[in-house]
């Protein structure tokens, strides 16, 4: 029984209909997991054993107590804390750390009655593109094997696009869950700030993080987001703004919609093949009633480096926690507290870590503040302002998730346009605080291609309306990588 | 040369909530290491601080009694530094708008009375508490992580340690009447470090600082700041210069101690909290918290100088504490009259509790059973004498002075009758004195009334067996 | 204007954030900084003369909690994840030398 390339709503019905138990869903999520996980290695932690009894215990609830999520399986990216599972965040600092509590998100999930199967692979605490600044291995993309998945939720992203988790969950502060989502050809949604509860979520940056989730198509994406999101009394930043059953907004009824499109969305630096991808999706949206307009962006150049140092500035403070002292990496015949900070430090954290913390505690630095950091938050109220402005006109902002299809492994992109294109398609999107969600819109050199959908500030409703329209009028969803299909097997 | 000594206070206060002040775990004095803590205060990853609505308004009464504007908008901001009682590495403070700013108290010193500037008032956490074991380590304990302070900043304006006792003292009676914290020096729930410099008089540029640590009592504080400035006045005089630097208060040598330079070695990076809300304060918050402001010691003070008749003196010290205030008001309230109140309290009570180390509440003395007693002496049931007996017994166990008067029999004997018998008695016993006085030795008149006294075990009724004595002598 | 920097740099910061350097490796951070802070350069086109710095995204205000005692962590949990500790407290090696 193949069951991974069901939806959540078609394994829902089996499940109702007792054609198919919790157990065997699971089973065969861990058997998907035994064929390709030699090749993807998307897990840095499988929790077989505790899936398998948990799964036999939802086998005895009752039909009518259980919601939409309930039985179905799901991988959680390693910097979400999970209680008695070791929670790494990719990091030798956390090689052996085990939380002794669940974060918001995992304790929603475990109420929706889902089942986790383990956590995911990422880069250091979140920090890459790739997922090949995790400290402990490589993940492949199911669709080419010799190519990245994206980062920093890389695991997040190829698990559940090599059908080894119907749903995942990663966290984006810079684009985390988009890219690695284009990049592997599934739906990855960066919520609006304060929308999905950051408690239990190890910071990276306070004012950008935000917990997303990915899945294979729209509507399991809605279910998960509907399930998580809302006001949680341990995070003073989350929103108590109701959350609607975002499967509501499934209409496929999009006439009339405004779509603004940046020029700067589709400059130099875009990959071609991406360029004309984009625009292939953007008639497809016009063919359902949208109404498309070319826009200005005008400081969406200015994301980058005002992303850069808020982003490395709060990653300097919120990693100086790690000192060796109450948990994580220790060395061993330290003689004196100064040694324990430096050596815990040093030798706990990697290169990509140690350079945005070097890079935040200069711009925190009474000389830098003002010019650097303070500067920094000023260009980023500008941005949300290009952000608010927009939206007064238009109820969504189109473009590509990522300049190129996923990278070589190993392969670092220097190229200057490129990274710089790159940085203007995401970062603004979690500086202004805004939701975002990347669907499947095409493939080059058989590498999946994502499209961005931005909308206001807790339109996540409308991004699903639209995401599901374009979905359904594609054929982008029904792609099954290789990794699954001869290719490996 | 003379010098001007120069001085600043940043007062430590820890806030009497219930919880933390970024967490929900209790913020208790006094239970087993590491038992009253939170995920948060471990700084567990993913943990993130809430903020507690009980400080903020502490904070915003300690301001106001403080004299201070509030801040309509403020926030919090992290200060990172490194330490092991600082699991975060950082500390949640308040940097750019503290809740209060621009305040003042008045003090008096030598019968002067002087306003010492509040430059602010910020709210913030405690760190926890580092234990240094033998054997060279350290053991971090994690209760007091969290645990609300607010940190009282005052401009430069004091210029004796004379006037920092004294601001101390008028800021402890201040904070204390608020309700807000124990300020207990002893408990650690009030903290001083001073800010000192000296100047040659006339200068107008204030001269190098140092900062004065480990100051465990306010006595302490005077000593230190007159140790430091002497020590001050020696380096310039033979031709130093003072140091920025951190120094220690030994308490055994009565000398300070350099603790370390300061260096531009620190940099606190301060950045806003990124996981807490701005706080908007509007009227209907101030007034709410205003409200429940009693009436400061400067206020009762006056009343009692004004309204009760009382000594300058006597107002000073009754209000001192709140406690000790609020007794007096009942005192009077039930009754007593409002100066020999006063005198008891100021004298035999604060005597008793000084001996047995007490506070009011932890004896059994009442204001009605104190006003009792006060109505039996000025209507001359009792003597002053036997009111000490009386007022034994109501500190010890409590009761009415007239229950414990009629009980014990010790009611004044003021029948004239009964007192000659007595006198007649004492005389035949004692010619020679009868002698010495007549030869002008008015001493012998004293043995003679403590002979009666000793008779009537101390019941007799001092002026009148004064008047009898003598009548019954020159009858002689 | 953009920072160009040094080894000296790279120690200077990297002693406020506890981190050691060897000195090539200092000079390979110095390199990477300075090719990170090649982005501020962009900063200087942008006029902020009256702009606020924006500190949160989500624009809330208020958000407090009562003050009731609800959780607390069990020490024997905390201890867990503790290496070193010693009656219920957590240990840490000399302060002062």
């Amino acid at each position: 029984m193949t069951l991974f390339s069901k939806t959540a709503t078609e394994l829902q019905q089996l499940l109702h209909n007792r054609e198919v138990s919790v157990k065997e869903i699971t089973e065969d999520a861990f058997s998907r997991i035994a064929d390709v996980e030699g090749n993807v290695q998307a897990f840095l932690t499988v929790t077989e054993q505790e899936a398998k009894a948990q799964a036999d215990q939802l086998d005895n609830v009752p039909l009518e107590q259980r919601g939409p999520l309930f039985g179905l399986p799901i991988g959680i990216k390693d910097n979400i804390i999970t209680k008695g599972t070791k929670t790494t965040c990719g990091s030798k600092m956390l090689e052996d750390f085990v939380p002794v509590y669940d974060a918001t998100v995992v304790e929603r999930v475990k109420n929706a009655g889902m089942v986790s199967l383990g956590k995911l692979n990422m880069d250091e605490f979140a920090m890459g593109s790739t997922t090949e600044h995790s400290a402990f291995q490589v993940t492949r993309n199911p669709w080419n094997l010799d190519y990245v998945p994206g980062g920093s939720s890389g695991g997040s992203a190829a698990a559940v696009a090599s059908g080894e988790a119907l749903f995942s969950l990663g966290t984006d502060t810079g684009g985390s869950v988009r890219q690695p989502a284009a990049f592997c050809g599934v739906v990855g949604m960066k919520p609006t700030y304060g929308r999905v509860s950051r408690y239990g979520l190890v910071a990276f940056a306070s004012s950008l993080d935000q917990i997303g989730p990915l899945t294979r198509n729209v509507e399991d994406n809605a279910m998960l987001l509907s399930a998580i999101a809302g006001n949680d009394q341990h995070d003073f930043s989350s929103s108590s703004k109701e959350v609607s059953d975002y499967r509501k907004a499934l209409t496929g009824d999009i006439k009339g919609l405004k779509v603004a499109v940046p020029k700067e969305f589709l400059g130099q630096g875009v990959d071609e093949a991406v360029k004309a991808s984009v625009r292939e999706a953007l008639q497809v949206l016009e063919s359902l009633g949208a109404v498309i307009e070319e826009v200005d962006l005008p400081h969406a150049k200015y994301g980058a480096p005002s992303y850069y140092v808020i982003a490395c500035g709060e990653a300097s403070s919120n990693l100086a926690r790690f000192d060796g002292i109450r948990y994580g990496y220790r060395p061993e015949g330290v003689k004196n507290l100064e040694e324990l900070y430096f050596r815990s430090r040093s030798e706990g954290f990697g290169p990509e870590v140690k350079k945005r913390i070097l890079y935040g505690t200069y711009a925190l630095s009474a000389n830098q503040y003002e010019e650097v950091y303070v500067k920094a938050q000023k260009v980023r109220s500008l941005i949300s302002q290009d952000f608010a402005d927009l939206f007064q006109k238009y109820d969504v902002i189109v473009g590509p998730t990522s300049a190129t299809t996923a990278y070589k492994l190993g392969e670092t992109i220097f190229d200057p346009l490129t990274l710089y294109a790159n940085d203007i398609l995401t970062v603004p999107v979690n500086l202004a605080g805004v939701p975002a969600i990347s669907v499947p819109c095409g493939a080059s050199e058989g590498l999946p291609i994502g499209l961005q959908i931005i909308g206001d500030h807790f339109d996540e409703g409308l991004l699903y309306k639209v995401a599901h329209a374009f979905e359904q009028a594609t054929d982008f969803k029904a792609g099954t990588p290789l990794v699954g299909e001869g290719q490996n097997r | 040369m003379n010098f001007e000594t120069i001085v600043g206070l940043e007062v430590h206060v820890e806030l009497k909530t219930e919880t933390k002040i970024f967490s929900p775990a209790p913020a208790h004095f006094g239970a087993e290491p590491n038992m009253n803590i939170h995920v948060t205060d471990l700084a567990y990853p993913g943990t993130l601080p809430t903020m507690n609505k009980r400080a903020i308004d502490f904070g915003m009464k300690a301001s106001m009694a403080l004299n201070c504007e509030i801040a309509p908008v403020m926030n919090f901001d992290r200060k990172h530094y490194f330490y092991p009682d600082n699991p975060k590495a950082f500390q949640i403070s308040q940097d750019k708008r503290p809740v209060g700013s621009n305040g003042w108290i008045e003090i008096e010193v030598e019968g002067k009375k002087k306003k010492i500037r509040i430059e602010r008032v910020h709210l913030e956490e405690d760190a926890g508490k580092l234990t240094h074991a033998e054997g060279g380590y350290s053991l971090v304990d994690l209760n007091r992580q969290g645990t609300p302070l607010i940190e009282i900043v005052t401009e430069a304006d004091i210029r004796s340690p004379e006037e920092a006792y004294a601001f101390l003292e008028k800021l402890k009676a201040i904070i204390q009447y608020t309700g807000v914290s124990d300020v207990r020096m002893e408990e650690g729930s009030l903290r001083c470090d001073a800010n000192i410099s000296i100047r040659p008089f006339g200068q107008k540029e204030f001269g190098t600082k140092t900062e004065l640590k480990n100051l465990n009592s306010f006595n302490f504080v005077r000593r230190g700041i007159a140790n430091e400035v002497e020590r001050q006045e020696k380096v310039l005089l033979s031709g130093g210069k003072i140091v920025q630097e951190t120094r220690r208060y030994d308490e055994a040598t009565g000398q300070t101690v350099l603790m370390r330079v300061k260096g531009s070695a620190n940099d606190y990076r301060f950045i806003n909290e990124p996981d807490l809300s701005e706080i908007h304060i509007d009227q209907e918050w101030m007034d709410r918290v205003r409200a429940e402001i009693p009436e400061l010691p400067d206020a009762r003070k006056a009343r009692y100088v004004q309204e009760l008749d009382l000594p300058e003196y006597d107002a000073h010290v009754l209000t001192l504490t709140k406690e000790m205030s609020d007794f007096f008001d009942a005192t009077v309230k039930a009754g007593a009259d409002a100066k020999l109140a006063s005198n008891w309290l100021m004298g035999e009570v604060s005597a008793y509790l000084n001996a047995e180390q007490k506070e009011l509440h932890e004896t059994a003395l009442t204001p009605e059973g104190l006003a009792s007693m006060i109505k039996l002496i000025s209507d001359g049931t009792i003597s002053s004498k036997i009111a000490k007996k009386v007022f034994k017994e109501l500190i010890e166990n409590g009761g009415d002075a007239a229950e414990i008067v009629k009980a014990k029999g010790l009611v004044q004997i003021s029948d004239e009758g009964t007192l000659r018998a007595v006198i007649t008695e004492i005389l035949d016993a004692n010619e020679q004195s009868i002698e010495d006085y007549k030869n002008g030795k008015d001493r012998a008149v004293g043995f003679l009334v403590g002979q009666v006294m000793k008779a009537t075990k101390g019941q007799a009724n001092p002026p009148l067996v004064n008047k009898l004595l003598l009548e019954e002598i020159n009858k002689r | 204007m953009t920072h160009q920097f040094t080894k000296d740099d790279v120690f200077y910061y990297a002693n406020f954030a506890r981190i050691a350097f060897s000195d090539d490796e200092a000079e390979q951070y110095a390199a990477m900084l300075s090719e990170l802070d090649k982005f501020a350069e962009r900063f200087e086109e942008v006029d902020t003369t009256h702009v606020e710095p924006m500190t949160h995204p989500l624009h809330q205000v208020n958000i407090l909690r009562e003050d009731v005692p609800t959780e607390i962590l069990d020490r024997g949990d905390m201890l867990a994840s503790v290496k070193e500790h010693e009656d219920g407290m957590i240990k840490v090696p000399n302060i002062l030398a």
